[in-house]
């Protein structure tokens, strides 16, 4: 009886599209294949895979640089229990970082397309202007969503700045939305019939975490805890900058700046949180992301700083040799 | 492909190729340029092209390369092209005069060259009997011509055409070469550049010009040689780019066309939609997609809405102007091979179909102003307090505006539906349904109002209140409506220049001079009686006395008159065609009520052509010197004319004959025949001019002198309340 149903389950495999455990395989596989380090989520809660610091922190400064992950990522405000077919709590996202990027990028990208079994010649596949912009991460950057027959699978961004600072060079992110590739492959209507692997469903998977962090981000987080949540991690963040300010040349070099980081993801996830739990006005939000983006903005400067020191120092210090000749 | 296509193919070549000797051997060759680029946002397309036009025609003109012929431009998503058919192949040749030392230093007296004669023209390698005199301000010269000889063209569009394609703006600007990189919309990845067939060596961002050209992303090659416009044309729609936008447009609209009568329905018309279209797919064909008919119970708005500006479908309606449960997308494909583009397509609506649907029934659980206390949380401006606090506002400002129509004869103006009318406005702002579709605003909370039993004019008002959009957008459908919509953007406009935020330059974030302009608008076009200066006190009034308490100082009250009539003049400039003399005229005498300033501009300009007027106007502007040159009125003017003074018939005559004027032209005035009321004034030229030729104003006397610019002054403050027409311009100097 049990091996008639996996014999069942089996055949409906090669029915319909990958399952998403494999998609997810299959799109690691082409990245690696074009160079790319596969990389793991971060272990710190994020609302978008430019968060990890594979991005954020990667596409500043002048290395080459190429990686790709599946960041799963949490927007407590688009939760809904686990109810709605669309929308979760939190999304998978494959992330892929091409620093400087190749002259023939889109073309790279739709081999990707096609490495999960789309005939490009049979779909409506199209780039539509869509600029992407964190104000949390004072990042921003030009680009296209990509449209498979009207679905829109892809963010496509040349990152023009992060944390405040100009890119050179640019890095091309790839942000592919997988939860929903997934049900267009496995032409499902609701995210949670998706098939993960070839005997489970996402539903089995996911769904009581997508119910209980609903629950947890509408209806019991409690909201002057969250918000000491938030003063403490960036009072943390704010002190360890500050420490990295006063530091002298060795002690920036051993500085732990991805720690400060860290306490930066944690303001943004806490601010996601008291906004889903609807206690902040629109001015306070402002007020909040503009405290956040401070931070981020403070570590990008503070992790070039870091990188760089020689160079850095050289250059400063032939600034003010020129300011001098010009005095 | 077939041999005879072939082979009809190879004669096109051979045909073109001789095409291009013959052009050749006269001077002359095609120019064709063509910019690859990743998609380029379609909204920008067709707008960018034309300003690759213009700049290339400055171009080539400047390099005297153009004969005339001039550039056209076109665009497609992946492309912006630039053609010629006909340049010259070598710049024009430029004669130039150059003057070199004078002639008495040139020639001795005798007439003969000198030293320096032969030094200038050795300079410029001819012999002195080719030298020659010109007379300058300093005296006589001797000059020589200098021929120079053009340079190939082909040298000069190198370095011409990458300068072109960079000073193309754009709204937002990239760049992936690196920071210090060319600055574009997108990376450009390939160009084209022919003159004569042959390819024109330059580069631009990193990318070498050449002859190839790419077709459709998926169903074209990726490298197709071309020589010219033409073979440029033919060679992309074999595969599958149609480059010309013009070829999309026919294709776009035949294919809807096709699929809706099919069916038996027609397309839902949206010229934007259509346009945007044309720009986002180089080879547009048309599926026809089917939904689940249940969603129709929900407005067609929403529906419409859903399917226009979230996935650029076209409605369809039955023939009885019902939408019929399908759409039509406009796809990049030659067709839908298997039907999983449909499929897909469908697959998407419905999810977004389901959305609406949900929010739909879950905003309505309540009614819309049961949502008013929400408003309370949502900022409007951080100094302007929130949208509870603006409903506040808006409700006192529309209460006292109807109460000014009806004041002003207006008997269908319902003070009690403008205030309801006001109080829902915004509630939609906090539905589910605004949150997710926010260009639907306004719309949503009139559907709803009306879904739940509000009156028709109550619904309609806070369905239209955020009209007009933009100039060309339609305005309130009711009275209620409009003096909601009057509220909302002044209440805007006066707070939020109150609170220093007044657009600068081209910074307008809260859509200032848009808000104006729907003011302008309304009343202009609903005729609505209204004094601008007592309606922005009565706005200042509400901004005082509820919630922030914010002063509105006089200075700032008359700041935003000013800028309302700044929108006015530009309303009667540019749309309804008035001269800005005119305008000038008008708005000098008073614009406080728009309509009336409108009537008497139209006067003005009837008047206008009449042959005493612009005689007077002269006279008017002569009085107005003449009394700004005689200085302060206090110091000469008389409380009235004092007849007895008079010395001459013809002040006399202009005395009385100003009087029965001026009583004929307050009798038309209070009945607003303005036109009349201008043609009585004109009458008065002869008695003007006769006063001006005989009497001298400035007369010794002081007692004669003072009187006859008391005259005067009457005359211009009695005759200007209309227009002041030494404004006018007029053509005698």
């Amino acid at each position: 009886m049990k091996s008639k149903v996996k014999h069942d389950k089996q055949k409906s495999v090669k029915l319909a599209g990958p399952t998403f455990q494999d998609l997810i395989l299959q799109l690691q596989k082409f990245w690696a294949d074009r160079d790319c380090v596969i990389q793991q989520p971060y272990d710190v809660e994020v609302g978008a895979g430019t968060m990890h610091p594979e991005t954020f922190l990667r596409v500043l400064g002048p290395e080459p640089y190429r990686v790709a992950y599946v960041q799963p990522s949490r927007r407590p405000a688009d939760g809904r229990y686990g109810e709605n077919p669309n929308r979760l709590y939190k999304h998978f996202q494959l992330q892929v970082i091409l620093k400087p990027p190749p002259a023939d990028i889109q073309n790279i990208y739709l081999e990707s397309i096609r490495a999960i079994g789309i005939k490009l010649a049979e779909h409506d596949i199209r780039f539509e202007e869509d600029n992407w912009e964190s104000p949390t991460l004072g990042a921003w950057g030009i680009g296209w969503q990509v449209l498979l027959d009207g679905l829109e699978i892809t963010q496509f961004t040349y990152f023009q700045q992060c944390g405040g600072i100009d890119l050179d060079p640019v890095s091309v992110e790839l942000t592919y939305g997988l939860d929903r590739i997934a049900a267009y492959l496995q032409n499902v209507d609701n995210v949670f019939d998706l098939r993960w692997s070839r005997d489970r469903k996402y539903g089995e998977v996911r769904l009581v975490e997508e119910q209980q962090f609903s629950a947890y981000s509408f209806d019991y987080a409690a909201p002057e805890t969250t918000r000491k949540l938030f003063d403490l991690h960036e009072r943390e963040a704010n002190e360890l900058l500050e420490a990295f300010k006063q530091s002298d040349a060795e002690g920036k070099r051993r500085f732990p700046i991805l720690a400060a980081y860290d306490q930066c993801l944690k303001c943004s996830h806490l601010f996601n949180v008291l906004d889903s739990r609807g206690v902040i006005s629109v001015t306070e939000r402002a007020t909040l992301i503009g405290r956040v983006r401070q931070i981020a903005i403070r570590i990008a400067k503070a992790y070039l700083a870091q990188r760089a020191p020689a160079s850095a120092s050289a250059s400063s210090e032939e600034q003010e040799k020129q300011a001098e000749v010009t005095a | 492909m077939s041999a005879k296509s072939a082979s009809a193919r190879k004669t096109g070549r051979y045909l073109r190729e001789a095409a291009n000797k013959e052009q050749a051997k006269a001077g002359f060759a095609e120019l064709f340029l063509e910019v690859g680029c990743e998609e380029i946002p379609a909204g920008m397309i067709a707008g960018a092209a034309k300003e690759l036009q213009v700049i290339l025609n400055k171009y080539l003109t400047l390099e005297k390369i153009l004969d005339g012929a001039e550039v056209s431009t076109f665009g497609a998503p992946r492309r912006l092209v630039a053609t010629c058919p006909r340049v010259r192949l070598k710049q024009e040749d430029i004669r130039k005069e150059v003057v070199g030392p004078p002639k008495s230093a040139a020639f001795d007296g005798q007439g003969a060259a000198t030293r320096v004669a032969e030094g200038f023209a050795a300079k410029y390698g001819v012999g002195v009997e080719k030298l020659f005199t010109v007379s300058t301000p300093r005296g006589e010269y001797v000059a020589v011509e200098q021929l120079i000889t053009g340079r190939a063209a082909a040298e000069r569009l190198g370095e011409v055409i990458p300068r072109a394609i960079a000073e193309i703006p754009w709204p937002k600007t990239m760049y992936w070469t690196g920071a210090a990189g060319l600055r574009f919309i997108r990376p450009i990845r390939w160009v084209v550049g022919l003159l004569g067939g042959r390819a024109l060596q330059f580069e631009i961002a990193g990318v070498t010009a050449g002859n190839a050209t790419s077709g459709h992303r998926f169903l074209g090659k990726s490298s197709i040689a071309v020589s010219g416009y033409d073979d440029y044309v033919a060679k992309l729609e074999r595969n599958y780019v149609l480059a010309r936008p013009e070829d999309r447009r026919e294709r776009v609209e035949r294919e809807l066309e096709k699929l809706a009568t099919g069916k038996g329905l027609r397309v839902n018309e949206d010229a934007a939609l259509s346009e945007l279209v044309v720009y986002l797919n180089e080879y547009p064909s048309a599926i026809l997609g089917s939904f689940d008919a249940a969603y129709l119970e929900l407005p067609d708005e929403i529906l419409i809405t859903v399917m226009r500006d979230h996935q650029k479908y076209f409605a369809v309606r039955r023939r009885n102007g019902e939408l019929a449960p399908h759409f039509l997308a406009v796809i990049n494909l030659e067709r839908d091979v298997k039907g999983l583009v449909r499929a897909g397509h469908e697959r998407v609506l419905r999810a977004r179909f389901a959305d609406a649907k949900f929010f739909w029934e879950i905003d309505q659980k309540c009614r819309l102003a049961d949502y008013l206390p929400k408003l309370a949380s949502v900022t409007f401006q951080a100094k302007l307090g929130s949208y509870g606090d603006k409903v506040e506002r808006i409700r006192a400002l529309s209460r006292w505006l109807a109460e000014q129509w009806f004041a002003r004869g207006i008997h269908e103006a319902r003070m009690a539906a403008a205030d309801r009318a006001a109080e829902l406005a915004k509630c939609d702002l906090v539905t589910d349904m605004v949150r997710e579709f926010t260009e639907l605003q306004g719309i949503v909370g009139g559907l709803y109002a009306k879904a739940q039993g509000e009156p028709e004019e109550v619904y309609w008002a806070v369905y239209d209140h955020y009209r007009p959009t933009g100039m060309d957008e339609p305005t309130p459908r009711n009275l209620t409506g409009a003096t909601v919509s009057i509220a909302d953007k002044l209440d805007t406009l006066i707070g939020c220049f109150a609170v220093g935020l007044a657009p600068t330059g081209s910074s307008d974030p809260f859509g200032l001079r848009r808000a104006g302009l729907g003011i302008v608008k309304i009343i202009l076009e609903r005729k609505l009686p209204v004094s601008l200066v007592e309606t922005i006190s009565a706005g200042a009034r509400g901004l005082f006395e509820y919630a922030q308490k914010i002063k509105v100082p006089p200075e700032v009250e008359k700041s935003v008159f000013d800028f309302l009539v700044d929108r006015a003049r530009y309303v009667f400039t540019e749309r309804e065609g008035f001269a800005y003399d005119e305008i000038n005229a008008v708005i000098a005498a008073g614009a406080d009520d728009l309509v009336d300033a409108r009537d008497r501009i139209a006067a003005v300009r009837e008047i206008r052509k009449t042959k005493n007027f612009e005689p007077l106007a002269v006279s008017f502007k002569r009085i107005r010197k003449i009394l700004e040159k005689a200085g302060s009125e206090k110091t000469w003017r008389f409380p009235a004319v004092r007849p007895e003074l008079f010395q001459e018939e013809a002040e006399r005559r202009l005395h009385a004959a100003a009087a029965r004027a001026a009583q004929e032209a307050e009798r038309h005035k209070k009945a607003r025949g303005y036109k009349d009321a201008l043609q009585g004034i004109a009458k008065l030229r002869p008695e003007v001019d006769e006063f001006f030729d005989r009497v001298l104003v400035m007369a010794e006397q002081e007692e004669i002198r003072r009187n006859r610019l008391t005259l005067l002054a009457e005359l211009l403050r009695e005759f200007s309340t209309i227009a002041d027409f030494s404004e006018i311009v007029t053509v005698e100097k």
